[in-house]
């Protein structure tokens, strides 16, 4: 698969993303401030931290939809240059285009890379299916609820069968039930697969439900990881039901202890922003 | 709040009722017998100046029947269609340029202000000198009218894509002109589609406008001809007429967009059983 297995699927080294300020004009704004993060191939790594602490520019660096100011950024090894093609990103807002139906939503990362329209619509088929939407594969995104449009995200994202995955609070917009069932869906997903995962998220229950190690990151401005996290929970899981188990909550106060005073932090500087 | 629309034959129905009534008005102030001069000095004078709902009926029949319109309905429907077909593929090509290349559009941003916000009819006599009196320039005025229009929508369109879209497009591995085809087009074209109903009254506007201001041919030099004779029947017969085919342009317009946006969401509403 690839010539170089020691190497991290996806390694960030000192990297920080400045920008100019909104705000104040001249002004710069750390977002993101000499963070050091490596992913091996396989693992599932979360990210936690307050809101607007610059998580998703954290996900957009590794997507290599924006460049870091400084810092360096590889992907199995080599240097990230350009769109990082080995990654498959799940976005928090809605991504499908409104004017595909489902199946050609899911077919069009397959169309994009030359295989012929008949082809990748019968993958995509089987994709939809295999995530529970068999049936629906000519609904247009405004005819399918939330649930439906993740999921039908989800396929569009995994068909390509990405090394990488990169997940910025996929089901953030989710109500409670849909979002287990999703949860343990893309555990399974991956567990039968093995890739790297790069999961964002604010939900902490969450985070430690899924990943093989939780990363803290600080309140911004200028985030880092602050606390690093081994989930020695063992797999398979059921998210609704690991959360009862000790070991969770024992992880989830050690993380919270931390996590506690950055979205404080976090907290006390929106309400100063916004006074 | 329960805001219920009345539908079917009854909306057919009351709208059928208000033209007929409007047209009854319109007769019975019009014709010398039926009331007595109200505000004119003379029964005939009203008819006169308004003109009388069954003249500009049988005016139309016999234009009709003696085949005489076809003739300028067809030099004014060309001279629309081309206006339209023009303008709108100009307005979409430009604006998907600019929209994509900002050096250009940051350098010709001035110019295309200018141009939108002059009065462009003016420019009729212009084209009457550069293209003769013939359709064409009546089409290149059509032109002027609808690019402008196709072209903002078009530029909007482009400009206001999600930025999550286009991100997403670029994952699943899509290159520029990939994002050109599925992301872009489709995009812009729901906004080119709200600007063609503007567009197809607006390429009328110029045939007709560039008709009345000199021309041989069309239903805007019936209409002018008219005026000279001061036959005012003629000159409703002539409006009647290019209203119900701008109608028609325009339920066109409709039924391809309905064709092709099947993917746009409409207001979902509950039927009564």
């Amino acid at each position: 698969m690839n010539n170089n297995t020691q190497a991290p699927a996806l390694a960030f080294d000192g990297i920080s993303c400045v920008f100019a300020s909104n705000e104040r004009e001249g002004e710069r704004y750390v977002a993101v401030g000499d963070t050091t993060l490596h992913v091996a191939p396989g693992e599932f790594v979360s990210v936690v931290g307050p809101t607007g602490c610059g998580k998703s520019t954290l996900l957009n660096v590794a997507a290599g939809l924006l460049a870091p100011s400084s810092g360096s950024v590889h992907v199995f090894g080599e240097p990230l240059t350009g769109v990082n093609s080995r990654a498959g990103y799940m976005f928090q807002a809605e991504a499908l285009m409104p004017w595909r139906s489902a199946i050609s939503n899911v077919a069009a990362g397959l169309e994009f890379r030359g295989v012929s329209q008949p082809d990748a619509e019968k993958a995509a088929g089987e994709w939809l299916k295999r995530v529970g939407l068999g049936g629906f594969e000519n609904r247009y995104p405004h005819q399918m609820s939330g649930g439906m449009r993740k999921r039908t995200a989800l396929a569009q994202t995994l068909i390509l069968d990405p090394d990488i995955i990169l997940m910025d609070e996929p089901f953030s917009a989710l109500d409670i039930q849909t979002r287990q069932l999703m949860e343990n869906e893309v555990l399974a997903l991956w567990q039968a697969k093995r890739k790297a995962v790069l999961f964002i998220t604010h939900d902490l229950d969450e985070a430690i439900a899924m990943s093989d190690r939780v990363v803290v990151l600080s309140a911004g401005p200028a985030t880092r990881p602050i606390g690093e996290f081994v989930i020695d929970l063992e797999r398979p899981r059921d998210v609704a039901e690991i959360r009862v188990h000790p070991r969770f909550i024992e992880l989830h106060e050690q993380i919270w202890s931390v996590l506690r005073d950055e979205v404080l932090k976090g907290y006390a500087r929106q309400m100063e922003v916004s006074a | 709040m329960n805001r219920t629309v009345i539908g079917g034959w009854r909306l057919r129905g009351a709208q059928f009722g208000l033209l007929a009534a409007i047209i009854l008005i319109w007769h019975v102030f019009t014709d010398p017998e039926l009331l007595p001069p109200i505000y004119f000095d003379n029964a005939d004078q009203a008819a006169f100046f308004f003109g009388r709902p069954a003249e500009v009926a049988s005016r139309i029949w016999n234009w009709f029947a003696s085949g005489e319109i076809y003739r300028h309905l067809g030099i004014t429907l060309f001279e629309t269609c081309m206006a339209f077909f023009i303008g709108t593929v100009s307005g979409l090509g430009m604006g998907l340029w600019l929209a994509l290349n900002d050096n250009a559009s940051a350098i010709l941003d001035p110019y295309i202000k200018a141009l939108n916000s002059m009065p462009r009819v003016i420019l009729a006599p212009i084209f009457a000198v550069w293209f003769g009196l013939g359709v064409w320039s009546k089409v290149a005025l059509g032109v002027t009218l609808v690019f402008f229009i196709v072209f903002f929508n078009v530029y909007q369109g482009v400009r206001e894509v999600s930025p999550t879209l286009l991100a997403n497009a670029r994952m699943l591995g899509a290159n520029q002109r990939q994002l050109l085809r599925s992301v872009y087009l489709p995009s812009a074209t729901s906004w080119v589609f709200s600007s063609l109903h503007t567009s197809v009254g607006l390429a009328f506007v110029g045939a007709v406008v560039g008709e009345y201001l000199g021309s041989a041919g069309g239903v805007g030099y019936l209409i002018l001809e008219a005026e000279g004779n001061f036959d005012v029947n003629t000159v409703f017969a002539g409006i009647v007429v290019l209203t119900a085919f701008a109608l028609f342009l325009d339920s066109m317009v409709g039924a391809v967009e309905k064709r092709l946006m099947v993917w746009q969401p409409r207001t979902a509403q509950s039927e009564r059983l």
